[in-house]
Parts: structure tokens; C-alpha cells; sequence
């Protein structure tokens, strides 16, 4: 892991954000939702870490919880882009011909869709919230990984291990379960890290337009949002729940090109 | 070149027929009652009724979404239902802003995209390729939204250089856009141009080693002269798909930065018909996005085979 720095910092980054997360079940310096403006706007200190907000609410620990509120967006998101794409994917590189183009060209159409256009027709008819905004951005995921998952499965089809087992009378169901999903898993693991790492920037983007996470449930988008009111006042509030989002993206994007690397060190090379 | 385009056209209209039939659907279908939805579940049944009757949802399905696209075909949008004016006339309005806006981030993006892109490639495996491969890891992690505001803290509130925020009008003159426009401009630029800038130096790194170049600098031509003259044009067809994408992300990024620097463009118009439920208005500006979105990719498509004839046969 030494002579890979960017497996190296994605993991350490990463696995801060997922401590923070996880640590905020447990504790957190103070509570991240009550509202108490006798300690309003004060500077970081060895009480308050990063300080407090215009309603004296713990920076730091916002900040911990905000990271959990990322973190589950950004799994059930890319978990619903997975597990609807992956199986579109494998199925039209199995079935091929008429099923194939159809889920292939459907993907393409999504694709007039980014992921705050999604959520803007979402909230427009159900409103704003977590939930939603997930849906919004694991719709998005879908056609991504249907894409991946069908490009990569399509190699593997013309294997000749894959015409063995054909040949010894497996089913298309069978060959997709036993020799093509896992032989394509180091790929859709890379795009897992990268699409969490997008997932968790649409969801600050769309916390901080108010039709993410909803109060008093902190989120970074949402905090960056309320820091702009007090930009004047108190500037360093619009910095650090901002630096949370870049460190857990960078994290995951380093996660992603370090374990390409180690997956495939042909493509390491060559970039 | 002519069954290229013809062929490229018909999936476009296809394209955008069921663009406009999702956004029906999604909009006018499942919600039940759009005049519900738009009057709120406290509204009296009476005012449902006549809004229903005012927005046409007492007929059917197929026949309101033929009505709809035969208007949109016309520039007619219907009525906005909380401005109480064409929304045509608003969208026009607001596409003045945020055309100008999105083409000038483009430009920028463009302009450090390649400049990064092929300064890294050229110095491949040295210091700057480094810097410039830190520089856009951490550029592709920035959010807009937040690097905008950091741009407010240091252009606006720290030198009092340029506006927080707010639009003067084109009547204030080139200058004074200028202004009001710049931190915006360069906040959506600096993510795409990260991506952008990736793609640039590995497309000029895999054309570097491939023998035409080889045969170029055999035959004499400097480094310099053969990346100029021969990998630059054959880079340019991955350069330029990823900027066909990259439209969709800067036309969903100026939603997110017309709020950040109140920026009276679509993207506001956009949210603020969501938080008032104007759904006449969310309808058209959704589907005209997606168009947007869409017809920027036809046109990537159709540029990328004027760049590379090999693309027509295949296509």
C-alpha cells in the first residue's frame, strides 16, 4: 500500500469520514440539533472545536453527523444504481439482439436527465427530503452502471471458458451468476467508490438548494447554505463543512483510481 | 456524411419525443391531480375544480400531451400559474442570462482544460505533470457551489473586488455584466475544467505514442512542432465527447450557482416554480433542459464525425 500513495490517502480519508460517521452514533462533542443562541456565532475553542453557528449549534459535531447523512445517501443511492443497473446490464449482455439495444438505448435517454434535473421533477410533485433526493440520484446510477455492467459483461460472454460452459449445457442465468458477475466485480467495485463520491456532491448540492435533507437533520449542503447568510459576520462557517464534502470525495475518488490501479496495473501504467 | 446526419436526426427526434412523454408522465400522470399538487392538499374542492378546468387537466391524457407539444412546437407554453404570464416569455427572459453564463464557463473551461491538459502531457512523468494531476484530483472533488462561495469570500467580502452577487441587467452595460458574471462563470469552470483537463492529457498521451507521430518526429519535426501539428487534432474526438457530457453537469451546475450568486437565470426560475409548485412551469422548463442536454450531444456527435471521417462509416 506504501508504493500506492493514492490507495494510501483515499483509504486513510475515507476511513476518517466513516470513524467520524460511525462515532456520531455513539457521541458527538455536543448535540448536533439543539438550538441554544446564548452561545451563538463563537469561535473555535477547546469547548466548541470549529466553533458554533448563528443558532449556537456545535459546528464539529454537525459536521460528524452531516458525514453519516452523506454516507447513507450516498450507499442506498448507489446501492439502487447497482442493483437495478447491474441486473439490466448482465441481462441485455446475456439475452443480446432486441433486449440489449432496448436497455441499451434506454440508458442513453437517461442520460438527458442530470441528477438535479431528476430531483427538480421529483420534489416538484413529493416535495423535498432525504428520500427523494435519494431516489434522485440512485435513478441516475442506474443507467451508469447498466452501462458498465454490460460493456464489461459483454467481454466476458466471448471467453472460452464461458463457451464451455455453454457447451455443457448451463443456462444464461447460471453463466451470468457463476462466471460473468464475478469476473466483472473488481469493475463495478471501482465504479462504486467513484459513484459515491458523485452521489455525496449531489446530495450537498442538493441540500444546500433546500430539496435535500430537511432541519434539523444536519447535512454539509444544508450548512454551507445557512453559512452564506453569515459570510460577513463569520466567514470560516462557509469553510468547513465544505472542506468535509472535499475530503470525503477526494477520499473516494482516491479509493476508486488506487484499487483501479491495484485491480488492473496495465491501465495504471498506461495513464 | 448525409445517411450520417439523417440517421443522427431521427434518433434525436426520437430522443426528444420520449423526453417530453417521461417529463408528461412524471409531471402530469403520476402525481394524480396536478391541481391538487399545485393548490396543496388544503385547498378548497371548488378552486381544484376550476384550476382544473383553467389548465385543461378535465380532458384526457393523449389528448393534452398532443396540445403540449404541438404548443411547444409553436413557442407556446401555456401560463404560469403563480406569475400569471406566457412562460415562454419568462423562459426567454431567463435564457438570456444563463446562456451567456454557461457558454462563457464552456469557453473557460476549455481554455485551462487544454492548457493543463497538454502542458502535462507534454511533461509527462515530471514535476508539472504532477502538479497539474494534484491540482485536478482536488478540483474534481470541489463542489461548485462551495468553491463559489470561497470566491465570494476572497473576490467580494475580503478585496471588495467584485459583486456577492445579483445581476445588474445587459442595460448596465459590458462592464458591469463583466463583473457580475465572472466568479460565477469561473466557479462552474474550475470542476469541468478539472475533469476536462484529464482527459485532454491522456487522449495526447495515447496519440504521442502512436507511429504516425513517430514518423513525424523521424522525419524531423520537433517535439514541439508534432504535438501542434498532428496529436492535438487526433486528441481532440475524447476531448470533445467529454465536453458534449460536461454540457448536461455546467446546464445542472448553473441551477445550483444562479442560487448561490442570486442570479436571476433559469436555474432560479426552475426552483423557485418548485417551492411554488408551479407546475406549468417545472414541466417545460424540465423537458427544455433535457432538450437542451440532449441537442448538444447530436451536435458532439455530428462535430466529432467532421473531426474523424472514420466515424460517418461506422456511425
Amino acid at each position: 500500500m506504501m508504493r500506492r500513495p493514492n490507495l494510501l490517502i483515499g483509504t486513510v480519508l475515507t476511513g476518517i469520514i466513516l470513524v467520524l460517521a460511525l462515532v456520531s452514533y455513539l457521541w458527538t462533542p455536543h448535540s448536533a440539533i439543539d438550538i441554544d443562541v446564548t452561545r451563538r456565532l463563537r469561535d473555535p475553542s477547546w469547548d466548541f472545536w470549529l466553533g458554533t453557528d448563528q443558532f449556537g449549534r456545535d459546528v464539529f459535531s454537525m459536521i460528524m453527523v452531516g458525514a453519516r447523512n452523506s454516507i447513507a445517501v450516498g450507499l442506498v443511492a448507489v446501492g439502487i444504481g447497482v442493483s437495478l443497473g447491474v441486473s439490466l446490464g448482465l441481462w441485455a449482455a446475456a439475452k443480446r439482439g432486441w433486449t440489449e439495444e432496448l436497455v441499451m438505448r434506454g440508458a442513453d435517454f437517461t442520460y438527458a436527465f442530470p441528477a438535479v434535473l431528476t430531483a427538480i421533477m421529483i420534489t416538484a410533485i413529493f416535495g423535498p427530503g432525504t428520500v427523494n433526493s435519494i431516489l434522485a440520484i440512485g435513478i441516475v446510477n442506474v443507467p451508469l452502471f447498466a452501462r458498465v455492467a454490460r460493456g464489461s459483461a459483454s467481454q466476458i460472454w466471448t471467453r472460452d471458458y464461458v463457451l464451455a460452459a455453454r457447451a455443457a449445457g448451463k443456462g444464461r442465468l447460471k453463466i451470468t451468476l457463476e462466471h460473468v458477475l464475478p469476473n466483472i466485480l473488481n469493475i463495478l467495485v471501482v465504479q462504486m467508490t467513484i459513484s459515491f463520491a458523485i452521489a455525496i456532491l449531489a446530495e450537498a448540492a442538493l441540500s444546500y438548494l433546500g430539496l435535500g435533507t430537511q432541519p434539523p437533520t444536519p447535512s454539509w449542503g444544508r450548512m454551507l447554505n445557512e453559512a452564506q447568510a453569515q459570510m460577513y459576520a463569520k466567514p470560516r462557517l462557509a469553510v468547513f463543512p465544505g472542506l468535509a464534502i472535499v475530503l470525503a470525495v477526494l477520499g473516494l475518488n482516491l479509493l476508486g483510481d488506487g484499487l483501479r490501479d491495484l485491480i488492473d496495473p496495465k491501465l495504471a501504467r498506461k495513464r | 456524411m448525409g445517411i450520417f446526419l439523417a440517421r443522427r436526426l431521427i434518433t434525436l427526434l426520437a430522443t426528444l419525443l420520449a423526453t417530453s412523454l417521461t417529463v408528461f408522465v412524471v409531471l402530469e400522470i403520476l402525481p394524480g391531480d396536478p391541481a391538487l399538487t399545485i393548490m396543496g392538499p388544503d385547498a378548497n374542492s371548488e378552486a381544484v375544480a376550476a384550476l382544473r378546468t383553467e389548465l385543461g387537466l378535465d380532458k384526457p391524457a393523449p389528448q393534452r400531451y398532443l396540445a403540449w407539444i404541438v404548443g411547444l412546437t409553436k413557442g407556446e407554453m401555456g401560463v404560469s400559474y403563480t406569475y400569471k404570464v406566457p412562460v415562454g416569455g419568462l423562459i426567454v427572459e431567463r435564457l438570456a442570462l444563463t446562456v451567456p453564463l454557461a457558454l462563457i464557463s464552456m469557453a473557460l473551461t476549455v481554455v485551462i482544460a487544454l492548457a493543463l491538459g497538454v502542458y502535462a502531457a507534454a511533461s509527462h512523468g515530471r514535476a508539472g505533470d504532477w502538479g497539474v494531476m494534484a491540482f485536478t484530483q482536488l478540483g474534481i472533488a470541489v463542489p461548485s457551489f462551495w468553491f463559489g462561495i470561497l470566491l465570494i469570500l476572497l473576490f467580494a467580502v475580503q478585496l471588495r473586488w467584485l459583486p456577492a452577487g445579483g445581476f445588474p441587467g445587459w442595460e448596465a452595460g459590458p462592464f458591469e455584466v463583466a463583473r457580475a458574471l465572472a466568479l460565477p462563470a469561473f466557479a462552474l469552470a474550475l470542476v469541468q475544467a478539472a475533469i476536462l483537463a484529464r482527459v485532454t492529457r491522456s487522449a495526447v498521451l495515447e496519440v504521442m505514442r502512436e507511429d504516425f507521430v513517430r514518423t513525424a518526429r523521424a522525419k524531423g519535426l520537433t517535439r514541439r512542432a508534432a504535438l501542434w501539428r498532428h496529436v492535438l487534432r487526433n486528441a481532440l474526438i475524447p476531448v470533445v465527447t467529454v465536453m458534449g457530457l460536461q454540457f448536461a453537469n455546467l446546464l445542472a451546475g448553473t441551477i445550483v450557482i444562479e442560487s448561490v450568486f442570486s442570479l436571476p437565470g433559469l436555474g432560479r426560475l426552475v426552483f423557485q416554480a418548485i417551492t411554488q409548485r408551479d407546475l406549468v412551469v417545472v414541466k417545460n422548463m424540465v423537458v427544455l433542459l433535457a432538450a437542451l442536454v440532449v441537442t448538444v450531444n447530436f451536435l458532439v456527435d455530428v462535430a466529432y464525425a467532421a473531426i474523424d471521417p472514420r466515424i460517418r462509416l461506422t456511425g
